[in-house]
């Protein structure tokens, strides 16, 4: 009856793949911070710094190696991603290096120089994302293993609490001489697996079967189960780990990836209401928390005694940077010390050297990103692809929104880092994990549809008198 | 799945979008006042991240600089001769900030000035440092040398100025302290500060600017041009209407002189050479109080001066009472004033009745040395008539030549002044303050006057005199100004 429609008089002409926009993308990519490494040189020591050529190689062989595995495997996938994560990834490297330079933030106490370290952990991050791209040959693969992700997320959240809290906040499972990872970073991305797994079962019972109340939609007793389940873990996290961040990160991925599979809006209602009140709770209880929401209000208290709190030091590192910033190497984030200078409060460098137009730089590139994250989910033909690149991509834009907004006092400061940006090994080799299921899914959804096999049906049609 | 996947794409914009909102509203709209927020570290960086320009006194800089090894401040305020400077300079400190003249002029000195944008701008362009301009002086070194020697280990205070243009010439305090020992944030210098704050001395305080005190019977210059200029007298060789003893009106207390003076209707001449109480406080009780505030308030009472340094306003009261007023007019009771305002008394005088406002800063110069502004004489007020003025002169002369102050007598010199000795404290327990006021004349008009004043001597009791103590300090500071 379509025979029309299901013609090969029209033969698919294999649509523009992109990798050459991406190689040319990917030049600047690397070609920025390098500049900007070259900037740092003359501005704190009036040379360029000696390992320049060595950097600048091993970017741009790292560059170039990931571009090629793309290219041969992954050959429709997004060219924007790779390009973006290269430039925010070489950008944080310049950045560290930079603060590695300021001896008050450079200590042994602190871990002295951080650059080389960061440097390491990102050559790891692109092999792992070489490997992703080079060994996940379709992301449904990752459909079986649903209940085993839900698993480990679980494991990885839980993990930290047995291990002693670093700065207030228990984020980290420390093994003693070899160092310390942050699981919650992963934890991230299986959560999105499992939650993506869970709900492409589950969604037609979750959207279909609920009562009408006062024009929303309820859900049932035992579909509410597992949100609850989900929830009071949050809570958890929030209560013994310290970590307001990671709750709002979790449950936030949570509510985005029920309601983008239920389609309905009142589950969005009920995940405010949820997580409003947990926060309130909690927020009223925890110490640690009421620190923190006292400084969001008032940032400069304890300024006129001689106190000034670190949410204090990084208005006035914003402030100073101005529209234009000092340049790179001229301005005094080292002031806000310690050792968050150079993770959790890496934006503020930006502000103050790089100003008001490096700042917005950077929050677009990380919308362009979340957004090339979103038009891969719109793209995806298959209901798991759909919901893990929409779990993923919004993760990573409530990640950015509760760092930067943390920073620059939006909203109340908590301990997570800007992705790419921020020295921590784990969370670059997370995100970088991120970019390599994006882009996997972006490659499966632009591949062009196989070319139908020629059937009898579509030879030209004939009239056939009975 | 494609309807609410579009809206949380459009949700994750709004997040993005919301940041750079708040960027903009950090780094644009309050970012001048981050910047700028005293509190802000950078702001001192920077202020030291260069040397500041210098402090200049008759060619030669009393301020300097030093290169430090820390990393937040580069550079490190020195000074020469500190303690004798510290009333003109004030201090600029790396942690405490900065006063008089460095604190006024700090604009300046930094090279941050608006006036100095066009050097700015060439120094960035051609890649040189930022420099800071200069501040010049009026001010006589060796006048302050002789102040500040003169006045040696006693407590108190020198302010010499030029009468016929305003200029300042000497500002002596003492105690002192050296600028340079709290210059930075070492434990040393903050030892060196919690001792200059906790003293109890107050090293720090500008005694000559910015601490009044009762100025005793050098008040009654003024007094005495109220009492010519108003009519009540027309000659100072005529008797004056002064009974003795003296009853203040409206009570029983009676006013005393120094002493058995011959102040019984005495002229004015005699009654200022020898300082009679009764016959000022008399006078200024016949005047009344409108005409003696009136009079006050010419001479500058009354009012704070920007020379750039902010100084203390000296006091004549409004609403007193008659016997008030008649103690007031011998610069007891409310009456308080500076060393500079003194040091104005006598120059309107010197220079016929004509006050010039006073002020220490010559040029401010860009670090090209280009004036970038020049201050030039300005009357503040005419104090009395040129007649008044001419008849006090003829006064305050013979206290010198045979009166109370003859202790101030240059040869070859034509020199005019008026001792005190000021009662304080509860019952007058307090040791009196000696003061010396006074000026030289020369066949071109006169080039300083002076005020001295002396707290509380290393004296016995009688022996604090104006005439005395404070005198001969006069003395060297008008020699050092003349060149003898």
């Amino acid at each position: 009856m379509s025979s029309a429609s299901n013609t090969t008089t029209i033969s698919p002409v294999g649509a523009p793949n992109r990798r050459n926009t991406e190689l040319a993308l990917l030049l600047f990519a690397v070609a920025i911070p390098l500049l900007a490494y070259a900037n740092v040189g003359l501005a704190k020591h009036g040379s360029v710094p000696a390992g320049m050529l060595g950097y600048g190689l091993g970017m741009g062989g790292f560059a170039l190696v990931a571009h090629l595995v793309v290219r041969k495997f992954a050959p429709y996938a997004d060219p924007l991603m790779l390009p973006i994560a290269t430039l925010l990834n070489g950008l944080g490297l310049v950045l560290i290096y930079r603060l590695d330079q300021e001896p008050s933030v450079t200590t042994p106490a602190l871990g002295g120089p951080r650059a080389p370290g960061q440097l390491l952990w990102s050559g790891l991050a692109v092999l792992l994302f070489i490997a992703v791209i080079v060994f996940l040959k379709d992301h449904r693969i990752l459909n079986r293993y649903t209940y085993i992700s839900g698993a480990a997320a679980l494991l990885l959240l839980i993990a930290p609490m047995f291990f002693p809290a670093v700065n207030g906040s228990r984020l980290w499972i420390v093994i003693p001489g070899v160092g310390s990872i942050q699981p919650g970073e992963f934890a991230k991305i299986v959560l999105a697996v499992f939650f993506s797994g869970y709900l492409m079962v589950k969604r037609d019972a979750l959207a279909l079967a609920s009562r009408r109340f006062m024009g929303m939609y309820l859900p049932r007793g035992r579909d509410l189960g597992p949100i609850l389940v989900i929830w009071a873990v949050s809570m958890g996290i929030l209560i013994v780990e310290t970590d307001l961040g990671s709750t709002l990160l979790y449950f936030g991925l949570f509510v985005v990836m029920l309601y983008v599979a239920t389609e309905r809006t009142s589950w969005i209602v009920f995940g405010l209401l949820l997580a409003g009140g947990g926060a309130t709770v909690v927020g009223m209880t925890s110490s640690h928390v009421k620190v923190r929401i006292n400084e969001w209000l008032d940032p400069m208290q304890g300024v006129a005694q001689g106190l000034a709190s670190e949410a204090a030091q990084v208005r006035w590192s914003f402030g100073s940077g101005g529209v234009l910033g000092t340049g790179l190497g001229q301005g005094y984030s080292r002031l806000i010390g310690g050792i968050g200078v150079k993770s959790d409060y890496i934006l503020a460098t930006v502000g103050e050297e790089l100003g008001l137009a490096g700042v917005m730089a950077v929050l677009l590139l990380y919308g362009l990103l979340v957004e090339r994250g979103m038009r891969t989910a719109l793209a995806a033909r298959d209901p798991f692809g759909k919901l893990l690149a929409v779990g993923l991509s919004s993760a990573m834009a409530i990640q950015v929104f509760v760092v930067a907004g943390g920073v620059t006092g939006l909203i109340p400061l908590t301990g997570m880092t800007m992705p790419f940006l921020a020295q921590g090994g784990s969370s670059v080799v997370a995100n970088w994990a991120l970019v390599a299921i994006l882009l996997r899914i972006s490659d499966t959804a632009r591949r062009p549809a196989p070319a139908p096999a020629p059937s009898p049906d579509s030879e030209p049609t004939q009239v056939v008198r009975l | 799945m494609n309807k609410p996947l579009r809206r949380v794409a459009i949700f994750c914009g709004l997040l993005i979008f919301s940041l750079l909102i708040r960027d903009n509203w950090l780094q644009f709209v309050d970012g001048d006042s981050l910047k700028n927020d005293p509190h802000n570290r950078r702001v001192l960086i920077n202020e030291y991240a260069k040397p500041r320009g210098d402090i200049i006194v008759g060619g030669k800089a009393v301020t300097g600089h030093k290169t430090t090894g820390d990393s937040d401040f580069q550079y490190e305020r020195t000074y020469t001769d500190g303690a004798e400077w510290a009333p003109v300079t004030g201090f600029a400190s790396q942690v405490y900030g900065t006063t008089l003249l460095e604190g006024v002029e700090d604009k300046i000195l930094t090279g941050d000035d608006d006036r100095l944008f066009f050097n700015r701008t060439i120094d960035m362009l051609t890649g040189k440092q930022q420099q800071g301009g200069d501040v010049v002086t009026t001010l006589n070194s060796k006048a302050q040398d002789a102040a500040f020697k003169g006045l040696g280990d006693k407590k108190g205070a020198v302010a010499a100025i030029n009468p016929q243009t305003g200029a300042i010439l000497a500002l002596a305090s003492t105690p002192s302290y050296d600028p340079s020992t709290i210059a930075d944030g070492s434990a040393k210098d903050s030892k060196a500060w919690s001792a200059l704050q906790a003293d109890k001395n107050q090293p720090m305080l500008n005694r000559a600017l910015r601490q009044t005190y009762p100025p005793g019977s050098t008040f009654k210059i003024v007094t005495a041009a109220a009492a010519l200029d108003n009519g009540l007298y027309s000659s100072i060789d005529e008797p004056t209407d002064s009974p003795l003893p003296y009853t203040l009106p409206g009570t029983t207390t009676t006013l005393n002189n120094e002493g058995p003076l011959p102040c019984h209707n005495a002229t004015l001449k005699v009654a200022l050479e020898v300082s009679c109480n009764t016959v000022f406080g008399h006078m200024g009780a016949q005047l009344g109080q409108a005409k003696m505030l009136a009079q006050a308030d010419k001479f500058g009472f009354n009012k704070s001066l920007d020379i750039p340094v902010r100084t203390v306003a000296s006091n004549f009261s409004n609403g007193m009472n008659s016997s008030q007023v008649a103690l007031s007019s011998i610069g007891q009771f409310n009456t308080a004033a500076t060393p500079l305002q003194m040091a104005m008394v006598a120059g309107a005088v010197a220079n016929n009745g004509k006050l010039m406002t006073p002020y220490m800063v010559d040029q401010l110069r860009a670090p090209n040395l280009n004036v970038v502004q020049e201050n030039s004489p300005k009357e503040l007020d005419q104090a009395m008539t040129p007649q008044t003025a001419q008849k006090i002169q003829g006064m305050m002369e013979a206290v010198v030549s045979g009166g109370t102050g003859t202790m101030a007598q240059i040869p070859g010199v034509t020199v005019g002044g008026k001792t005190g000795t000021a009662q304080h404290g509860e019952n007058n327990s307090g040791l009196p303050y000696a003061w010396f006021i006074s000026y030289a004349k020369t066949a071109q008009g006169s080039p300083v006057a002076v005020a001295v004043v002396v707290e509380d001597g290393n004296a016995n009791r009688e022996e604090i005199s104006g005439g005395g103590l404070a005198a001969p300090i006069a003395k060297s500071v008008m020699e050092a100004v003349l060149n003898k």
